[in-house]
């Protein structure tokens, strides 16, 4: 990574240490930093800290941590108590977008707002989003991203449809519609594209972690308690429904080739995480291409460094390992960043995060083995099939543009066909595109590219007015 | 279909009084505007580029597929904006017509 790390700032007493998300790695970010006396801006773009993983639910909502967050409470509640002791004493701005940046500078907007907020040092800890994967039919309305089923329950105590389907893989799948069931939801059925023999494969790398296994098991233990159908090995074929009243039923194929239709109104579809690295790659920080999990991601060394001086990742913005590994990454890239201004950091401590970290990368990579992306799925998508649902640009018009343009590259793709320049800015299309092109092109996934990071990271309102100080 | 969210606990709030469309409607406090206008109807908006319907999608601000307006015009997130009392909301954008070039 950056050749010397060391850090030189302008007031080496306080120096401006920026954290932008406030999850798991942005809180044991600014809570290791303000324990050696530096005080952090922490950025946040939601309402209230905790993330997506821990995200708290409104005020006046009464369900406790158990109900809220399973077998991970004592975990979210340690986290948010942990916040709550360090609001007071850290400069929080919840409810903030940083949209930009230029070397040194962030450019945010709070409610309308925009201000440049300076800095030495930045701690990215964006978090993630779903992962997906287009299946014809996709954009009807009542197909929500899995991430986003999980957030109407735990942050609304709302299900996203009286009869609701989960479908893609991952862990994610079963937790989120174990607590679906545990909440008095109809579950109609669990999908899985991955076969029962990969989580065979993928044992001896799962037993890493085999408390978290374990609790794997329970959840599928509690689905089958339930009677909810759970398919593996599954191919998706099509949503159906109709453009006014949404999705009616969800058609797949079957491990043993039998199709089978399950009526729903509601799908909640995805395939692990994606990582947040816009304002890293607006930062020049380099990326790299992940063999075991098929996608590209920060290129930051085992504490935390991005290739930028200055410039540090943390949690799944960084590396999708999920929130423990996240929490101990955002202490470790606080303890860099430390040792980088020449502070004194405790040895014992860096190298007990770092170790922790190991076992939570093998148990990563066991996960990515067990739930693989199914990047086959993309091949396969009929001409018909949309890809970018922002600007309903199907699998067909991205080919023709392979073919016709010898676009295959990622963002020439994009020029031409516009897959992945609609208002979601390829967040949910770019991979599964980079995936089309791949195939279509007879070029190796990693060879067409990634899509590049463009400011504003996220739409910025026609209103926003400049706070001049 | 009446609504496309099903409320599943935490019934037991104050109600909040907003418009939408015109048109009074009841939500609950800590409701987002997506839950308030999902649990009466099966979509939020129409979208720009077909003839269908959109009921959003990631729920966590990254997707932007949930755009609501005020009558003001100030373009909201119904994913992460919450009901409020007397919110005056329009699921068409102001002062926008798109053409349906797919028919």
């Amino acid at each position: 990574m950056a050749t010397s790390s060391r850090l030189t700032v302008s007031q080496s007493d306080s120096p401006r240490v920026v954290i932008v998300g406030a999850g798991p790695a942005g809180t044991r970010c600014a809570e290791t930093l303000l324990a050696a006396g530096i005080k952090p801006i922490l950025i946040d773009e939601n309402r209230r800290d905790g993330g997506q993983i821990y995200r708290r639910q409104p005020e006046g909502f009464k369900r406790d941590y158990p109900a809220l967050y399973g077998t991970e409470a004592a975990k979210a509640r340690d986290l948010h108590e942990s916040f709550d002791r360090l609001r007071g004493q850290i400069d929080y701005r919840p409810d903030t977008l940083a949209w930009n940046l230029t070397a040194g500078q962030l450019c945010c907007v709070n409610q309308g707002l925009h201000t440049v907020v300076d800095y030495d040092a930045l701690m990215l800890c964006a978090g993630a989003t779903d992962r997906l994967m287009p299946i014809k039919g996709w954009q009807l309305a009542g197909t929500y991203s899995l991430g986003g089923s999980q957030i109407a329950l735990k942050s609304q105590s709302v299900s996203i449809g009286s009869r609701v389907v989960f479908m893609g893989s991952g862990p994610l799948l079963y937790l989120v519609a174990s607590q679906y069931v545990k909440a008095g939801a109809d579950v109609a059925a669990v999908l899985d594209t991955s076969p029962f023999s990969k989580r065979i494969g993928a044992m001896p790398n799962l037993l890493a972690r085999p408390g978290l296994l374990f609790n794997g098991m329970k959840l599928l233990a509690q689905l089958y308690r339930a009677k909810v159908p759970v398919h593996l090995g599954v191919k998706p074929e099509e949503i159906l429904g109709d453009e006014q009243e949404g999705v009616s039923a969800v058609r797949v194929q079957l491990a043993n080739g039998n199709t089978l239709t399950v009526p729903c109104d509601a799908l909640a579809l995805g395939y692990h995480l994606r990582p947040e690295t816009q304002l890293a790659d607006l930062a020049g920080c380099g990326l790299r291409f992940d063999e075991v999990s098929g996608q590209w991601v920060l290129a930051v060394d085992e504490e935390g460094r991005t290739s930028v001086k200055g410039v540090y990742a943390a949690g799944d913005g960084a590396k999708i390992r999920g929130a423990d590994a996240a929490e101990q990454a955002g202490r470790l890239a606080a303890l860099a960043l430390l040792e980088d201004l020449g502070k004194p950091v405790s040895r014992q401590l860096v190298d007990d995060v770092r170790k922790s970290l190991v076992v939570m990368d093998r148990f990563r990579v066991g996960l990515a083995e067990a739930f693989p992306w199914p990047a086959a799925q993309a091949a396969a998508l009929p001409d018909d099939a949309i890809v970018c649902r922002c600007e309903m640009i199907s699998a067909g018009e991205l080919r023709g543009v392979v073919r016709e343009k010898g676009a295959c590259e990622v963002n020439r793709a994009k020029a031409f066909s516009r897959v992945g320049m609609g208002r979601c800015q390829g967040r949910y299309c770019s991979q599964a595109g980079a995936e089309v092109i791949a195939a279509e092109s007879g070029v190796p996934v990693e060879k067409v590219g990634r899509q590049r990071g463009q400011a504003p990271v996220k739409p910025l309102s026609m209103y926003t007015d400049e706070v001049v100080s | 279909m009446s609504g496309r969210f099903v409320r599943l606990g935490e019934r037991d709030r104050p109600v909040v009084n907003l418009i939408v469309d015109g048109a009074p409607v009841e939500a609950l406090q800590g409701d987002t505007l997506m839950v308030a206008l999902l649990t009466r109807k099966a979509a939020l908006r129409q979208s720009e580029f077909d003839s269908g319907r959109r009921a959003g999608f990631c729920l966590m601000g990254a997707c932007q597929d949930c755009w609501v307006w005020t009558r003001s015009g100030e373009r909201l997130r119904a994913c992460s904006n919450e009901v409020r009392n007397g919110l005056d909301i329009v699921t068409t954008q102001p002062e926008a017509k798109w053409p349906l070039l797919h028919g």
